[in-house]
């Protein structure tokens, strides 16, 4: 069993409650933080811990707060990233289903050291039912005294409220959250100035992760040194995968980012294997936007080594034959699954939530789901490839925000690495409507296909 | 037709305003229409939204504008029950396109359509961050997960019992 920091006490009965939290030790690292602790200290203990942006970009988050402006008598706010929208992402919704004041107490925590006297939870709106039950966490913490007006007596005061999104990928990019957090549409907005400077209303904000926030709490029980300690090189402390596609056993996991890509997949105590006795060919290790793996390049890096469930090792070999840790939505792909199809529901995917106001990224997602719906149903020629490949590298970096690198870098992925399946698609038009490319070459050289 | 928000939306309108400072009341545009789509029959007709510009002393157009680009509120009439079934890659990969080719053959209507009896609207939609008990939908605040055709059967059949009863 690995180190298990936030997932630890997931399982206790009644651990949704403030009561059975509290009794479990809940609460006593925002105790410590704010009677034992200046705000720098706490700053400095998250900068020592290493720890990582959990939502997908791996910014480090104590470098993220320390760029916070604190402008005479001008509020600042901090806003937590619960629009999870990622395609194979759902383990923030784990975390706020099932331990909600694990998220408030590194929100009261981080909201201390930012100086932030009303924080906002911005969750997707298709999570109504946690935002309930964050609703009511947030009621029984407050009515215990942790949140509020001069909070333990410190003369700190900190409300946390929840706003519900309504149906938008892009706002989970920061500056589009914040333009949703302020009524509008989520356009995301031109940097700089970077949120840190001017956010939310204009004011200083930090914008975390719900993750990054909730790993607030252990890295203050146990201090960022030991933190560090968890995991390896940049990698540190423990990380939420959530696993879903053709495995046996679906589900959120945390692990100690020192496990190895083979060992998530085929243990017991995560993944349990491929399902239905398959074999594997794909996978996209970090949520849809990072580049998929065939199973050749997933196990065992370009150079033969082991590839493990980290930030470094995902990336090894970069985008030729890596990919990414990303949001750690890991979608596992059997042989029966066919690459064209796929790509084709993730171009879908992004056209439908470009928020259409760069036009590489408004058209060129649209072309994208257009020509791939034309090879996936028998009409595509050779040349669709190029074409293909040509929009994609007109999207990447010529775009406002992320969003157009993140619809990129499937499709460019896909054609890197199963052109032949492209190929074949296209060749045999008939036989492609009732049957699959299957594994081919791209078979896991270590689970050797019988 | 005019549409106004009762004393307990009222309420709740005031409730959801008073966690944005003063002046910024414009923020509570998008819960507010969660609000007025909750309390208008699940969609937003016109009226509607100009009564949440009045409320939150906005121009029409602001509103307007966000109703239109976010997916959740609905600009045309819908159903009693929306399905709004998952299409995106981990779901697909896990058959979700037997499920909606399923409900499509019981319900007798396409994507976007309701039936005649004005019960069911179907909507495909994009991921709804369930990947891991796929195949899903939403219907309302529920996620029905782990959907075979038994349990769509089953869902199906709840719902028209529940409007039954209420007939």
């Amino acid at each position: 069993m690995g180190v298990k920091l936030l997932l630890e006490k997931a399982n206790v009965p009644g651990i949704r409650t403030y009561d059975v939290y509290r009794r479990e030790g809940g609460y006593s690292a925002a105790e410590k933080a704010l009677k034992e602790m200046s705000i720098e200290a706490i700053v400095e203990e998250v900068k020592k811990s290493g720890l990582r942006g959990r939502g997908g970009a791996g910014f480090p988050a104590g470098m993220k707060w320390s760029f916070i402006a604190k402008p005479e008598g001008v509020p600042r706010h901090l806003v937590c990233n619960a629009d999870e929208s990622e395609p194979g992402t759902f383990k923030d919704r784990y975390l706020m289903e099932f331990l909600p004041h694990l998220l408030l107490e590194g929100l009261l925590i981080s909201s201390f050291a930012l100086g932030s006297n009303d924080t906002y939870i911005y969750i997707r709106g298709e999570y109504a039912w946690v935002a309930d039950i964050l609703e009511e966490a947030i009621q029984e913490a407050a009515k215990n005294g942790w949140l509020g007006k001069n909070i333990l007596g410190t003369g700190f005061d900190c409300m946390i409220h929840v706003h519900l999104g309504a149906g938008a990928y892009i706002c989970g990019e920061e500056t589009a959250l914040i333009e949703s957090l302020e009524g509008k549409r989520g356009n995301p907005r031109i940097k700089p100035p970077f949120p840190a400077i001017q956010g939310l209303w204009l004011r200083p904000t930090v914008v975390n992760n719900v993750e990054t926030l909730a790993a607030v709490v252990p890295i203050i029980k146990m201090g960022g040194d030991e933190y560090a300690k968890i995991g390896v090189g940049r990698s540190t402390g423990t990380k939420l995968i959530s696993a879903c596609g053709n495995i046996n056993k679906p589900g959120v996991y945390e692990i100690d980012m020192t496990i190895s890509v083979e060992d998530f997949i085929y243990s017991d105590e995560y993944c349990g294997g491929i399902a239905n006795g398959k074999k594997l060919k794909a996978c996209i290790p970090g949520g849809s936007s990072v580049p998929i793996l065939p199973a050749n390049l997933l196990l065992k890096t370009a150079k033969g080594e082991t590839r493990y469930m980290n930030y470094e090792s995902l990336s090894d070999g970069g985008f030729a034959t890596g990919s990414m840790m990303g949001s750690g939505g890991f979608i596992i792909l059997d042989e029966d699954q066919c690459i064209v199809k796929n790509t084709l529901t993730l171009a879908r995917f992004y056209r439908h939530e470009s928020c259409g106001q760069c036009s590489p990224c408004r058209e060129g997602t649209g072309w994208m789901e257009k020509i791939l719906q034309k090879i996936e149903s028998g009409k595509g020629e050779v040349s669709d490839i190029d074409l293909l490949w040509d929009i994609q590298r007109k999207i990447e970096g010529n775009t406002i925000c992320p969003l157009g690198d993140a619809a990129a870098w499937p499709v460019a992925a896909a054609i890197r690495h199963f052109r032949d399946e492209f190929e074949w698609h296209i060749n045999n038009r008939e036989l492609s409507q009732t049957s699959n490319f299957g594994l081919q070459h791209y078979a896991d050289p270590i689970h050797v296909p019988a | 037709m005019s549409l106004e928000f009762n004393n307990e939306q009222m309420t709740e309108f005031k409730r959801l305003v008073a966690r944005y400072p003063e002046g910024k009341q414009k923020s509570a545009l998008l819960p507010v229409l969660h609000l007025a789509q909750d309390s208008f029959g699940g969609w937003l007709p016109t009226e509607a939204m100009d009564h949440v510009a009045v409320l939150l002393n906005i121009e029409p157009i602001e509103v307007y504008e966000v109703a239109t680009f976010y997916s959740m509120y609905n600009l045309k009439p819908v159903g009693k029950f929306v399905f709004e079934v998952c299409q995106t890659g981990p779901c697909m990969i896990s058959g979700s396109e037997n499920i909606i080719a399923y409900i499509q053959q019981q319900l007798a209507i396409k994507p976007g359509e309701t039936t005649k009896d004005g019960i069911f609207t179907l909507k495909l939609v994009e991921c709804l961050g369930a990947c891991g008990y796929a195949p899903m939908m939403q219907v309302g605040k529920i996620y029905r997960e782990h959907l075979t055709k038994e349990k769509v059967d089953a869902i199906i059949a709840e719902y028209r019992m529940q409007v039954a009863a209420q007939n």
